[in-house]
């Protein structure tokens, strides 16, 4: 055997979607995540209901890397479909696991392989009535893993109770399959491949959660009131989670309701809904991905010019219709950046990870209310439905802000002498007055563009022209009002790296990387659309400023020359998309396109082990 | 409740929550002389002034077309949206959440709810949201100057786009269809059955759908045509005369009808009283409803009144057991989860 590979290995199960291994993967994710390992799982599936094939991809990294490993040295083959491109793809030197029913031939021999009676040991378990054989027998595969390379089984109990609820009876049934699995390789299988795990304590007070709860609960916080959505993968489970928790977080003695969600007949009417309530005073939002986000196109220009507050998450994926609808992508952003007809510009937030959509769910709330405009929240399939490890969500920062709102009271002081769209302040942002205001003064007309500062319709040439500069300088002043960008500076860095979403980790990784190439990066994180000042000096402090994206036209890019035309010739693309989550492999090779390491020569195929010793706790934990 | 005052020229007549017809008037109206329209915004007017609304208690909508643009010309009062083609009634499900004792007036047209918007029409009125339904009916597309509509007739001949061969959509039947609470049609023409009809309308919790055949003098107003005012008057066949009861006001002896008459009682305690005209129609069985659309279908009729309505069905808002106070004069204390609830939150979490 060669030498001990601690804490720092991919694991991939290759199976069959609709068999219930998602039980099973998370399980095993969850347990290392509970013996302080850091730890990250991804479910690269089909768009399918039941009987294509899946993976999923742990990856375990002592130095707290979360980002997606293009190399797989563990691999269990479950699904007879996928078996020879599963054992292809083992490292060389890794480990396959294999269902032993499977009856094709294992030709390998620079790797260990282990065959797995798996449905023998699961037909040996009485308990398991034979309607959920097939479903219970992924636990066997856990617990010859679990023996194999030392996941505790505590652990994994806690896991089992944890999924099923503090059932015992679902629980112990599981749990007795992996302990029979854990059994049977214990009695029958010696070890000849070097990785193991040992426990850590670098989750610690962490927690685990995937991107679209943490909006909903986000949202919750923020005080959503209404939700107009219509179900697509993978925002769907956005939306769910906003049944599943409103109930419990806001719960009242009186048992009544302070919200309503609703789920809509298509996307229009999803966002038409939201709009509605926007308008009425409401803190409404809606989640949808790319398909949906185009059929809301029209009513986004509206709420952009008529100036109604609204949230919409939009959980991208790939291309319409068929075309990977089920594989992560940061496709959207220009469609959004642009969205409706006519000159628009969008208030964007661009979370990093499953922390900021938390606190994203609710500041987008205050921003949509603050500008009185749509603000859009753009996650990812990666981010969104993955289970991530997580500095415990923060409880809001600051109270609500429900922006310029005047009330009855307010109207009697202004002896009724206001304007809808009257420029008071100068910021571009002007007062509204909320339905159900009982001041015989306070009601106005709602339209697109055709209205005057009082709200009146006009078409005159130079009323609409003063509209739209008023847009554009509220625009302005969002500037000073959305998430600053992140920046890590490193003394002596000869580039720079400019991302954002979540590629968060997997462009940390590759810096390190590149720090081991000898080529030292600073970065910048961009979280909100429209850029800051700060966008701009980070920009300008460096010879090239290398924008990582996962799209095939780069169009953070783009978005950036042209907001900042004369340092364009400085911005660099590297954008790739293959429906892939970001690898550390793809960006520093990108990077490496365009600048060059002094000191060591450079390698890109091969995969770089880093061992530095940065603090790794601090990597799963990104603000 | 008149008083004269000393100085002021004759006594303005004012209604039971002491305001005058011009409190619920709107901006002089920018549509063709003789639009339908013109005529149903008007009854709106006074409908409201009758059923003794406060006009901050209202709350219009409307899609896109020359119907659509109605909401300016009654209730300059009330807050307004006006949307998008189509789209009318999702903007509404939404806004009548903020306030749910808000009263909802919608008026679309045929084109923007029985093409572009008949999902969204289907879905508002499946999910019986609390709002009157207005549809001023002509045939075309007005605002883009005449297409057809999916109401237009078989056989209707429009100068720039010949003849239309296809049946029209029945707005009354689809909305019955989508099991609707409230259906009635009328006739631009006949403003005294609009004005009862909206009062009813108006009383009823859910939806109601008002399908008024509005004639577009310009486009669609050929003496043969389905909606034009000369055929309207000579096919018009009323199912029964009514009149409309607020719940507040004693029932009269001379309001009550000697044999022939039918009371229908609504949510509100306010009746609608309904005069039979030769044949016993029944406005509260579906099926019958939907018997009679058909059959006047064949005769050529254009049957007009209340034709179907379900008092007692509970509306869309109602369905969410919301809190009293308006969602929309919730404070943060109401809307976000304590401070404490943030550890067991995150111990929620894996
Ligand atoms: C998305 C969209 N498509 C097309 C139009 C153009 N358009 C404006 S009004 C109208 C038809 C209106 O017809 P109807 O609802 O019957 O109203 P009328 O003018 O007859 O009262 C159309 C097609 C539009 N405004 N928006
Ligand atoms: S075009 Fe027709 S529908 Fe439009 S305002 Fe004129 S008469 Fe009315
Ligand atoms: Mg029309």
């Amino acid at each position: 055997m060669n030498q001990k590979v601690v804490n720092d290995f991919s694991i991939t199960v290759g199976t069959v979607n609709g068999s219930g291994s998602s039980t099973a993967n998370n399980t095993i994710l969850r347990a290392i995540f509970k013996m302080g390992i850091p730890v990250s799982g991804k479910n690269l599936f089909p768009s399918n209901i039941q009987g294509q094939p899946t993976w999923y991809t742990i990856r375990v990294s002592k130095d707290g890397y979360l980002g997606r490993d293009e190399s797989q040295q563990i691999v269990v083959a479950i699904n007879p479909a996928s078996f020879a491109r599963d054992l292809a793809g083992v490292a060389p030197g890794g480990a396959f696991f294999y269902a032993d029913d499977i009856k094709q031939p294992v030709t390998r021999t620079d790797i260990a392989v282990y065959p797995m009676p798996v449905k023998q040991i699961i037909r040996e378990q009485t308990e398991v009535p034979s309607n959920l054989r097939d479903l219970v027998s992924n636990m066997v595969y856990v617990g010859v893993l679990a023996q194999m390379i030392g996941i505790d089984l505590e652990k994994i109990h806690a896991a089992l109770d944890f999924h099923f609820k503090h059932r015992e009876k679902p629980t112990m049934m599981n749990f007795n399959a992996v302990k029979a699995g854990a059994e049977w390789a214990k009695a029958n299988l010696t070890k000849t491949d070097p990785f193991a795990l040992e426990p850590m304590s670098k989750t610690d007070g962490m927690i685990m959660a995937d991107g679209n709860t943490a909006a909903a609960l986000g949202a919750i916080y923020g005080g959503v009131q209404f939700v107009g959505w219509y179900p697509i993968t993978p925002a769907t489970s956005l939306a769910e989670s906003l049944n599943d928790y409103l109930p419990k977080l806001r719960k009242r003695e009186d048992g009544k309701h302070t919200y309503a969600v609703v789920q809509a007949e298509d996307e229009l009417a999803a966002l038409g809904m939201s709009i509605g309530a926007g308008w009425g005073g409401l803190r409404a939002m809606t989640s949808t991905s790319g398909p949906g986000l185009s059929l809301m196109t029209e009513f986004a220009g509206l709420a952009y010019y008529a100036e109604i507050p609204v949230v919409i998450w939009d959980v991208q994926r790939i291309g319409p219709s068929t075309g990977l609808p089920t594989r992560t992508s940061q496709g959207d952003l220009t469609f959004t950046a642009h969205i409706g007809h006519g000159d628009s510009h969008s208030v964007i937030l661009l979370p990093g990870d499953v922390f900021e959509c938390f606190e994203f769910g609710w500041k987008a709330l205050d921003l949509a209310e603050r500008l009185q405009t749509p603000v859009f929240v753009l996650s990812d399939l990666d981010m969104g439905m993955n289970q991530w490890m997580s500095k415990p969500f923060e409880y809001p920062d600051t109270p609500m802000d429900r922006g310029k709102v005047l009330s009855e009271k307010d109207l009697e002081e202004l002896k009724g002498n206001w304007g809808r769209y009257l420029d008071k302040d100068g910021d571009g942002i002007t007062y509204r007055t909320l339905p159900g205001n009982q001041h015989p003064l306070s009601a106005y007309f709602t339209r697109g563009t055709g209205h005057d500062e009082y709200a009146k319709y006009t078409e005159e040439a130079n009323v609409f022209y003063r509209v739209m500069e008023r847009l554009k300088l509220k625009h302005e002043t969002a500037k000073d009002y959305v998430p600053a960008p992140i920046v890590h500076e490193t003394r002596g860095a000869e580039v720079g790296i400019l991302a954002y979403g979540s590629t968060e980790s997997a462009v940390e990784e590759a810096r390190d990387q590149l720090a081991a190439d000898g080529l030292k990066s600073s970065v910048m994180r961009v979280r909100a659309l429209p850029f800051s000042k700060t966008v701009e000096k980070f920009i300008q402090k460096y010879e090239q400023v290398i924008v990582v994206e996962m799209n095939r036209d780069g169009q953070m890019h783009q978005l950036l020359c042209m907001d900042f035309p004369t340092l364009a010739p400085k911005l660099k693309s590297v954008a790739f998309q293959d429906g892939m989550p970001a690898s550390a492999k793809w960006i520093r090779e990108g990077v490496l396109k365009f600048a060059k390491p002094a000191k060591k020569k450079v390698a890109p195929t091969k995969k770089i082990t880093v061992k530095k010793s940065k603090t790794p706790a601090k990597k799963g934990a990104k603000k | 409740m008149t008083e004269t005052l000393p100085m002021a020229g004759p006594a303005v007549q004012v209604n039971a929550v002491g305001l005058a017809r011009k409190e619920y008037q709107g901006n002089p109206s920018t549509l063709c002389q003789g639009c339908g329209h013109n005529s149903i915004a008007n009854q709106i007017v006074t409908a409201c002034y009758e059923m003794n609304l406060i006009p901050e208690k209202v709350l219009k909508f409307s899609g896109i077309g020359c119907s659509s643009k109605s909401p300016t010309y009654f209730l300059n009062r009330s807050f307004g949206f006006n949307g998008l083609h189509g789209r009318m009634p999702s903007v509404a499900t939404g806004a009548l959440f903020a306030d749910t004792s808000m009263n909802g007036i919608g008026v679309s047209g045929d084109g923007d709810s029985a093409s572009i918007g008949m999902g969204q029409f289907k879905h508002v009125v499946r999910r019986n949201v609390d709002m009157v339904y207005i549809i001023e009916n002509n045939g075309v597309y007005g605002l883009t100057k005449g297409q057809f509509s999916a109401t237009a007739e078989v056989g209707l001949e429009l100068k720039k786009h010949g003849i239309n061969q296809y049946m029209p959509i029945d707005i009354c039947m689809e909305s019955i269809a989508s099991n609707a609470t409230f259906v009635a049609r009328s006739f631009a023409g006949d403003p005294k059955q609009v004005k009862e009809l909206l009062k009813a309308a108006i009383a009823h919790k859910g939806i109601s759908v008002l399908d008024i055949i509005s004639p577009c003098v310009t486009f669609n107003n050929e003496s043969n045509a389905y909606h034009s005012y000369s055929w309207g008057k000579d096919h018009e066949a009323p199912l029964h005369e009514l009149s409309f009861i607020p719940a507040r006001d004693e029932i009269m002896v001379e309001d009550i009808e000697p044999g022939g008459t039918m009371d229908v009682e609504l949510h509100d305690g306010s009746i609608i009283k309904i005069k039979k005209l030769g044949n016993d129609y029944n406005p509260t069985h579906r099926w019958e409803a939907l018997k009679m659309l058909e059959e006047a279908q064949r005769e050529n009729q254009l049957v007009t009144g209340l034709i179907y309505v379900e008092p007692a069905k509970p509306s869309f808002t109602e369905t969410y057991n919301l809190v009293d106070t308006p969602l929309n004069r919730l404070a943060e204390t109401d809307l976000r989860p304590a401070r404490e609830t943030i550890a067991e939150l995150n111990a929620m979490m894996f």
